[in-house]
């Protein structure tokens, strides 16, 4: 395939995963943004004015960035995991196979489909979030590029669990035990430094704290990691991450008997 | 000439003990139509999956136009269309939606796609159910708008997978028509069906695959002429309770007073001879037909037994349920 071929592929796959999650826009879109309203309503409006400030910041504020953050991982993964796995169940995954588009074009258009839903519920809690907070950008660069590599890095994960999941129940295993435990002990909620040393140095350990700090710096300038080690954190990820999910459609793992 | 599908030494192991295929040999010249027969679990399918690139092979070579499958995947895969046996499409996507994103995973673009979409729903009958979300389609719109898919990137080379599994008559031979048309204008086909009339009516070559290999590659008409009996039907203007009288070459015997069957060696007897037989028996005949698909019954004898085709008996009348008189023949 030449470029011309290459990107109508790609292009292709990427609307069709837009408009699959677009289409069901009441079980993709609607769902984390009155989760994440109900976040602000309580943790902020509620709860907030008696922790009072975190950082310098009062703790709505202090929490914003967090929550969308979480949000754009939760969605960025689960709208991989689900539409590949659903491909695969419906078997329309064989629709790519027989075709000629390469993996990579494959790989890359389920990651963009990833992060688009990820980038719309993120704006969406955005706007909510402004009822709710007096949001001012930082750093709009470091914002944007946190969220871009944090929705492809889950986006990448949301793939490899599709491909070893065998049923409905695999694809929902991993966001319940690991994501949502790791997103919420991530530094959503809190800063580390309120953490003894040695709670501190387990939190390390989780690469989400990396990008809702990284994320929260761009938005408050504030974080509990340097930004550069954020940055170096989620792209070795990537890296690791995508050759993986790579090497597994090349050798057709999941998909090909 | 480059043979529109070239199979060498196709060896397929599934786990570590089941051998599907036991190195399938196979040229399909480029305008064939070629039924690829087998039974259930015989390895068409995964012979398919291999030939689309569904199925990982253990060992062997496949090229297609002459472009080696491992080396120059995209340009082979680009030949090739594929209706699968099963419905494989996203139920909750319109049905034009899933024909042009089809071809866009070939790289062509939304201004091609759509004009051929139209064109391929057109006559496939499928235009007015454009934007329905194909689960609402019956189950003979889902095998056409399978076919559809398969040929919006035009490929030379259709392979079709059981394509009119549970379709009804009026419609399968509809398909039939369009199959027809559309091999006759280039297109090589390769047919997988359990409907042997249909391999019958449509394809002039035929493979039979049997545990794994390959029994049988060769002419249909070669094929059928092995057959050594013919079964007839014939309906009877007026009752009659007496029969002729038949001998070994040829067999007759009453379903019912108006319906005689009558099965004969064909190196023996002509069909001329026969009708003047019950002719001048005062068997007045009204009409006739074939009793049994010719295919079917050298299909059963090689795919059941190990009896080679060419010798397949002339008469088992336990088949019917009949009165059975025989005696001299014509």
């Amino acid at each position: 395939m030449n470029r011309q071929e290459l990107w109508t592929a790609y292009r292709t796959i990427v609307v069709r995963e837009i408009l699959r999650f677009s289409r069901i826009w009441v079980q993709t879109i609607f769902p984390p943004v009155i989760t994440t309203a109900l976040y602000f309503v309580i943790f902020g409006n509620l709860i907030g004015p008696k922790i009072g400030s975190m950082d310098g910041h009062n703790y709505m504020d202090f929490i914003v960035p967090g929550l969308i953050m979480m949000a754009i991982i939760t969605n960025a993964y689960s709208n991989v995991v689900s539409s590949f796995y659903s491909s695969k169940y419906q078997g329309n995954i064989e629709e790519m196979l027989v075709s000629p588009v390469p993996n990579w074009i494959i790989l890359a258009g389920f990651i963009s489909g990833g992060i688009a839903r990820g980038l719309v519920v993120g704006i969406a809690v955005t706007l909510i979030s402004l009822f709710f907070s007096d949001l001012r950008i930082e750093n709009a660069w470091v914002m944007v590029t946190i969220v871009l590599l944090t929705a492809t890095l889950f986006a990448l994960a949301g793939l490899i669990n599709a491909v070893y999941a065998k049923s409905f129940d695999d694809i929902s295993i991993i966001p319940t035990f690991v994501l949502t435990p790791l997103t919420y002990l991530g530094g959503v909620f809190y800063s580390i430094s309120m953490l003894s040393p040695f709670w501190q140095n387990v939190s390390l350990l989780n690469p989400v704290l990396y990008m809702v700090n990284g994320f929260r710096y761009g938005i408050l300038g504030i974080s509990d990691i340097p930004v550069g080690v954020s940055y170096a954190i989620i792209i070795i990820f990537i890296i690791l991450l995508g050759t993986f999910s790579l090497s597994l459609l090349n050798r057709g793992i999941g998909i090909r008997s | 000439m480059t043979a529109a599908l070239s199979i060498s030494g196709l060896h397929k192991t599934y786990g570590d003990d089941f051998v599907a295929l036991k190195g399938i040999d196979l040229d399909v010249q480029p305008g064939d139509f070629y039924a690829l027969l087998g039974a259930n679990g015989a390895g068409k399918s995964t012979t398919i999956g291999i030939i689309c690139s569904l199925v990982n092979k253990t060992a062997g070579q496949v090229k297609i136009f002459g472009h080696d499958l491992d080396s120059a995947r995209e340009q082979a895969k680009a030949l090739i269309g594929l209706v699968p046996q099963e419905f494989n499409f996203n139920m909750y996507e319109p049905v034009q939606e899933i024909i042009a994103n089809q071809g866009g995973y070939y790289g062509i673009p939304r201004s091609v796609t759509l004009p051929r979409t139209e064109q391929l729903l057109k006559q496939l009958g499928l235009w007015d159910k454009r934007k329905v979300m194909a689960q609402k389609l019956s189950g003979g719109m889902k095998r056409r708008l399978m076919i559809a898919r398969a040929l919006i990137h035009r490929p030379r080379l259709l392979i079709l997978d059981e394509p009119t599994a549970g379709v009804d008559i009026e419609i399968r031979r509809s398909m039939w028509d369009f199959l027809g048309t559309l091999n006759a204008s280039g297109t090589t086909i390769i047919l997988t069906t359990h409907y042997l009339e249909e391999a019958e009516s449509l394809c002039r070559n035929i493979g039979i695959i049997k545990q794994g290999e390959l029994v049988e590659n060769t002419s249909m008409k070669q094929l059928l002429n092995r057959l050594d009996t013919e079964n007839y039907v014939f309906d009877l203007k007026q009752e009659t309770a007496v029969l002729p009288p038949a001998d070994a070459g040829c067999a007759i015997s009453l379903r019912d007073p108006t319906t005689v069957d009558v099965s004969f060696n064909k190196q023996q007897y002509s069909l001329n001879q026969v009708f003047a037989y019950l002719n001048h028996h005062q068997l007045d005949i009204s009409s006739m037909r074939n009793k049994t698909n010719r295919l079917e019954q050298l299909f059963m004898d090689m795919v059941t037994t190990d009896r080679p085709a060419a010798k397949i008996e002339a008469w088992d009348d336990k088949r019917t349920n009949t009165q059975s008189t025989e005696a001299s023949t014509p």
